[in-house]
């Protein structure tokens, strides 16, 4: 007794057996790790740098990186673009990460309530769903972002308008085969409302696939802000993100090719890192891999 | 196979259907809605732009409006384009052949590449080739199409020189290889992100295959390792292949945009971006709805294909 009392003490959250796979799993910890060194960089980091990203010094234009001060190189206003970079992912990571907030919330309450009802409700949400996935989600952004007025807060609206279909789908499946369980049953039983049965008593029980598909949605939002600012649509200047800040690198491609290269490798970097950890969440969470 | 057909082709109507209406709430978003255009010409009164909606009854009701759109699209009048003021479909139909000769070599290239790769990795599995190609594929999905088309720009064009920056053919030269040579860099960009997502699901297509019980069968006859491979799993593992090719469409034509964009390539990406920046919106509205028709036919096509090469399917 005294043992199994010890053993309780001892068993914290980050000895279960999920956060154990997760961190035994070969890629998930360096995205992980990737992520966090990123984030901490784009909170701290232009505290620390001697120059504002968008402070001109036309002197200074196209100088390359590692000359004078400038670690990355200015831009052709002669911005600094260390300190650009780190001002634009806190844009392109808070975009990223509210865009998929909004689609998790979508894409969970038209998947629990598709699955749950069923008939014809199921029929007409999931027919939604196809519809919107028919779409090249680039067009429909484009439309979007060029018919309203671009701010930040709509362009992430519009992201998660082009990426919540995902999940409603993982949400549906799930939720579809939990629909006939006996917990379910007996919640009806006691005659609980539909809406508690959905959202406290089923929701519960789809929650790693939810997370996964979270992740993973972290990562396309990320790119898709990056797409849509890089042709001119999404975030605008002067507020710096890593799609805009590759808008017009083209033009300067054989004079100052680490204009494009910069940006894009942190994008790839930031994207990568959550594409890893999505897969790590995928084992660990037991998941079953029947998406890429 | 009668009733599947009917099944999957009503299916599609409906999808018509609702795609129509998403394209339609999508017009009417654009503040002014479809008299934009003409609010911006300071030769334009309140009172012109209100009796021209009046004319064209934008007026009505919204679901009357909806009904006389969509039957106007149904009989091929999609309207006229503000920029040069032909029909919208000829409009497409002058771009359209780049693009698809665009995305028809990258599938070329995607499916062949992405294919060796996955039969590769699941015979071979947990190997250093499969590991690699696995970390490979998820770096590869999450670089931006853009980008890489960029950095392929930078290296192959203006460093080595060996391939051109931009556009279909070099003027005065129609030959066919120069085509082929423009088309090198765009192809291989877009096929990038389709290599890693073809090589994924054909690897698990793979290894549902060789799990299967007339895989064991075979082995158990006597039959050669290459040959069970490539007689009885490959075939069969590529029949889902025929459905994600259809599913991959919106994603294939999505790239086709930013890479079209990056090589000003003349096909129906660049058109869409450009009639953006002219707030051409019946072109726009036109490519919308066209790709999201052509997305719906693909699916269907891909379906029946799959029926009719797969009895089990067709049975069911």
């Amino acid at each position: 007794m005294t043992a199994l009392a010890a053993h309780l003490e001892r068993s914290h959250w980050w000895q279960s057996r999920v956060v154990r796979r997760f961190l035994n799993h070969r890629l998930a910890l360096p995205g992980l790790v990737m992520i966090s060194l990123l984030t901490i960089a784009c909170v701290v980091g232009p505290y620390l740098l001697p120059f504002d990203s968008l402070y001109i010094d036309l002197r200074a234009r196209f100088s390359p990186p590692l000359t004078g001060q400038h670690f990355l190189g200015t831009d052709p206003l002669g911005r600094d673009i260390a300190a650009r970079l780190l001002m634009a992912g806190r844009t392109s990571l808070l975009v990223g990460f509210f865009a998929m907030v909004l689609s998790v919330l979508v894409g969970t309450i038209v998947g629990v309530v598709a699955g749950y009802r069923g008939g014809w409700i199921n029929a007409v949400l999931m027919r939604t769903v196809d519809g919107f996935l028919s779409f090249p989600s680039i067009f429909l952004l484009l439309a979007l972002a060029a018919a309203l007025k671009p701010s930040p807060a709509f362009i992430t609206v519009i992201i998660a308008v082009t990426s919540w279909m995902e999940v409603a789908r993982i949400v549906e499946a799930e939720v579809r085969s939990l629909r006939e369980r006996e917990f379910v049953l007996a919640g009806r039983m006691l005659g609980l409302r539909g809406a508690h049965i959905m959202f406290r008593e089923i929701l519960p029980n789809a929650v790693g696939p939810i997370i996964v598909a979270a992740t993973l949605t972290v990562a396309r939002a990320i790119l898709m802000e990056a797409y849509i600012s890089f042709l001119g649509y999404g975030i605008q200047p002067p507020l710096p993100s890593w799609g805009n800040m590759l808008n017009g690198a083209q033009q300067y491609l054989a004079s100052a090719p680490w204009l494009a290269i910069i940006p894009g490798v942190a994008i790839t970097i930031a994207v990568t890192s959550f594409n890893f950890i999505g897969d790590g969440l995928r084992d660990a969470l037991d998941v079953r891999d029947d998406h890429v | 196979m009668t009733a599947f057909l009917l099944k999957r082709f009503m299916q599609s109507l409906v999808l018509l259907v609702i795609v129509s209406i998403i394209g339609f709430i999508v017009l009417n978003l654009i503040p002014g809605g479809p008299m934009a255009q003409y609010g911006l010409d300071p030769g334009m009164t309140q009172q012109d732009i209100a009796r021209l909606e009046e004319q064209l009854g934008l007026n009505r009701p919204l679901w009357v409006q909806y009904f006389d759109w969509a039957w106007r699209l149904l009989q091929g009048d999609w309207g006229t384009s503000f920029r040069d003021g032909n029909p919208v479909l000829t409009v497409i139909g002058r771009h359209i052949f780049a693009t698809l000769l665009l995305m028809g070599s990258s599938t070329v290239i995607a499916v062949a590449i992405g294919t060796w790769i996955g039969i590769r990795g699941a015979t071979h599995r947990y190997s250093a080739f499969d590991y690699v190609a696995t970390v490979g594929a998820m770096i590869a999905l999450s670089i931006p199409t853009f980008w890489f088309g960029l950095i392929g720009i930078y290296v192959f064009a203006l460093e080595l020189g060996w391939l051109p920056a931009g556009n279909m053919y070099t003027i005065g030269d129609g030959s066919i290889l120069n085509y082929l040579h423009h088309l090198i860099m765009p192809s291989v960009v877009l096929a990038l992100v389709h290599i890693a997502i073809w090589s994924r699901f054909m690897r698990s297509s793979t290894l549902d295959a060789m799990n299967q019980e007339f895989v064991k069968t075979a082995r158990a006859k006597g039959v050669s390792e290459r040959r069970v491979i490539m007689k009885h799993v490959v075939g069969n593992a590529l029949l889902p292949m025929i459905t994600l090719a259809g599913v991959q469409l919106p994603s294939i034509l999505t790239g086709a945009l930013v890479t079209e964009t990056v090589f000003t390539w003349p096909g129906m990406g660049r058109l869409f971006l450009d009639s953006l920046g002219y707030s051409d919106y019946p072109v726009v509205m036109g490519l919308l709805m066209f790709s999201a028709i052509l997305t719906i036919a693909g699916n269907l096509i891909a379906d029946i294909v799959v029926a009719l090469v797969d009895p089990r399917i067709r049975l069911a």
